[in-house]
């Protein structure tokens, strides 16, 4: 058995981390390029989200090489994210491909169907062992976030443009020769300190917030890389979802009935009252938290026919007005130009920027005349 | 004078109206329906509305601001789920919270939440709440939410018969097309029954002498059945009932043919189409998948629909050789 899965940024370091310390025999797909799009966008549906079918790309380009066994996730809606693993096995079938679908959900009243699709992935491991190994992997996650979010905050920094960038790089091609949770935290806490050491200019610097769709947000292949993009602008970014945050709010504290949404509520309550699915509420929460942070903007990253990021779009601009940050929403599909797309995120910079300083002169003259 | 009641003709309007009529009227409120779906609604709508919305929704603000300056209350209920463990759709969720973001100057909104997902005590809760900017009678409230539910069983029922909704609103008699070929028409109820957006599909297919069969005229009871069977529950209503009877229609061999009308931009019929076209495909039935939005040229929605009647026909009477 050869376990593969679909790409989502840096998740398959700890994807890779958990089925290895399980002792499953991990293929982490080939990095999402062209092609992967591409062979998606073929066959998906024309109208489906984008990571539908980047999922599907990396599920064939996985499959040409060898794996026989999916693992996905999945969900009981209303986004669509819940149906993925039934309309790609299907397409997959219709193609001619054989293979195993092990979903992971959290379950609708059957932990027995749980466990189950859990040991034909483990081999019959103790389920103690899986929760120890599942518990050491949400630390993977924690750390790999970190380490991201220290590169954002280099990044704008650095006076050596492009040291945080080339050291990212070369973390994710060392990664694929360790084994394990344990050399995996330890190369990610190498790479932290060397993160650390980078020399960084003590600069006052624009700060952007990224909200939106999960995988748009994770993945930088469809952003076309946004965080370093704005980190090269000279921008820190920060963005309100991550990996680590879905594993311990969505999967962990939610299965405990734990998970607190109070702060994301209440923010959202003038705006947006209830839950929409997927992140929508969310990103109008954040919104407002992000500027309760002092940030100057916040982007908004959607796929394209996303149902509950349209209604947090459709709301933003209000939230933008009354709280006076600027918002900027991107829509994201197998279209997005580079050009096109850097222009207007170089423009939004601008904007703050502009805005930013319009601001400090403003204040130097009130404090000037008082 | 009697407060009046607004309601847009768009989205649960050809599921809910005569229930929602019959409340508000048993309370003394006055109802004031939106014009016919039209071209200046549409452009209001898709003017209003961002882009990326699908085509009903945008259709649904243009109801909204055809309506507004006209009535004392606007009915925008928030339905998130009606039936358990399913949603409708997210938009759906967010609506209200949409359409008061994107549309200036409204009147008050009768905005109360039905989300029956994890019980049913949710919908006593929208009753009231929604009776109670009329009256403070809750005991009138009560009749009315009693005799608006039989209301809606009767609306059902006559669709069970075999009438669209806006027949079974108007007092329609079930057509008479006992022989002949069939079709399935299945799609969002405010796509197929919306004469407007759906460009008339209706009443040119039955113009043809073709009968149509919606999932709307199936019985409750056989979608349910066949939903069993989907190797995951599938979780949106509409979803539900849409693969449930195109399954039903194929394998009861009731129709000859489906057609299955999208609206650009849903994100349920982007997958919910794709799963029942390969299901449907599969089993060797006639099929054909027609995008509607803003822009749909009429001539060639009827282009298309003519040429899969007139294969339908010709496969029909090549059969009886």
């Amino acid at each position: 058995m050869l376990v593969t899965f679909p790409h989502m940024g840096s998740a398959y370091v700890t994807l890779k981390a958990l089925l290895e310390d399980l002792g499953v025999d991990v293929l982490v797909p080939p990095p999402c390029t062209k092609r992967t799009l591409e062979l998606g966008t073929k066959y998906a549906p024309e109208l489906a989200c984008l990571p539908l079918k980047i999922n599907i790309g990396n599920y064939i380009e996985s499959l040409e090489k060898g794996a026989d066994t999916i693992v996905m996730a999945g969900g009981c809606g209303p986004c669509r994210f819940g149906y993925y693993a039934e309309v790609q096995r299907e397409i997959l079938k219709d193609l001619g491909y054989r293979f195993e679908m092990v979903v992971l959900e959290r379950p609708q009243g059957n932990v027995r169907d749980f466990i189950d699709r859990i040991s034909l992935l483990t081999g019959g491991k103790s389920i103690f062992r899986v929760i120890s190994a599942i518990k050491r992997a949400t630390g993977v996650s924690i750390e790999m976030d970190n380490l991201e979010r220290l590169g954002w905050e280099v990044r704008p920094r650095e006076i050596k443009k492009g040291s945080a960038s080339s050291l990212m790089k070369s973390f994710h091609s060392e990664v694929h020769g360790v084994k394990g949770t344990r050399e995996i935290n330890s190369l990610i806490r190498d790479y932290r300190r060397r993160m650390e050491q980078v020399e960084t200019a003590d600069e006052d610097i624009l700060k952007i917030g990224i909200v939106g769709e999960i995988y748009t947000v994770i993945e930088p292949f469809v952003s076309i890389g946004i965080a370093e993009k704005l980190g090269d602008l000279g921008v820190e970014v920060d963005k309100s979802i991550t990996l680590s945050y879905w594993i311990v709010n969505h999967l962990i504290k939610e299965a405990l009935h734990m998970h607190d949404k109070r702060e994301i509520e209440e923010a959202a309550k003038p705006y947006l009252k209830n839950f929409v699915g997927g992140h929508g509420q969310e990103s109008i929460a954040n919104t407002v938290i992000y500027k309760k942070k002092c940030y100057d903007g916040v982007i908004q990253l959607l796929p394209f026919t996303c149902m509950p990021e349209i209604v947090a779009q459709s709301i933003l601009p209000r939230v933008s007005h009354d709280h006076d940050i600027p918002a900027m929403t991107l829509v994201l599909d197998e279209m997005t130009g580079e050009a096109g797309y850097l222009t207007r995120l170089e423009a939004f910079v601008d904007l703050i920027k502009r805005k930013k300083e319009m601001a400090r002169d403003h204040e130097k003259k009130l404090l000037s005349r008082g | 004078m009697k407060p009046r009641v607004g309601i847009p003709r768009a989205l649960l309007y050809y599921n809910y109206y005569p229930m929602w009529k019959e409340f508000f009227e048993r309370l003394g409120a006055e109802i004031v329906l939106s014009e016919l779906t039209n071209k200046k609604i549409l452009d209001d709508g898709v003017n209003c509305s961002v882009d990326d919305a699908c085509l009903p929704i945008k259709l649904f603000h243009g109801h909204v601001i055809d309506l507004k300056d006209r009535v004392d209350f606007l009915f925008i209920p928030r339905l998130i789920s009606v039936q358990r463990s399913e949603y409708i759709c997210p938009k759906f969720c967010g609506l209200p919270d949409m359409v008061v973001s994107l549309v200036n100057d409204l009147p008050t909104v009768i905005d109360v939440t039905v989300n029956m997902r994890n019980n049913n005590s949710s919908l006593r809760k929208a009753v009231l709440d929604a009776g109670r900017y009329i009256t403070g009678d809750v005991v009138r409230i009560y009749s009315a939410y009693k005799s608006s539910l039989q209301k809606l069983h009767e609306f059902q029922r006559k669709m069970e018969e075999g009438l669209t909704p806006l027949e079974a609103m108007h007092g329609g008699k079930p057509s008479s097309f006992k022989e002949g070929i069939k079709i399935g028409l299945i799609g969002h109820p405010y796509n197929i029954y919306d004469n407007y957006a759906s460009m008339d599909i209706i009443r040119k297919i039955r113009g043809r002498g073709i009968g149509i069969i919606t999932q709307d005229m199936i019985r409750e009871s056989e979608i349910d059945r066949i939903a069993k069977t989907f190797p995951k529950a599938m979780f949106w209503s509409f979803g539900k009932k849409i693969m449930a009877a195109s399954e039903y229609l194929i394998d009861e061999k009731k129709v000859e043919g489906i057609i299955y009308m999208v609206a650009f931009g849903c994100g349920l019929d982007a997958l919910v189409g794709d799963l029942v076209e390969r299901r449907v495909r599969k089993k060797g039935v006639p099929f054909c998948l027609i995008t509607i939005d803003e822009h749909t040229g009429e001539a060639g929605i009827d282009t298309r629909v003519e040429a899969f009647l007139d294969m339908l026909e010709w496969r029909n009477a090549s059969k009886c050789w």
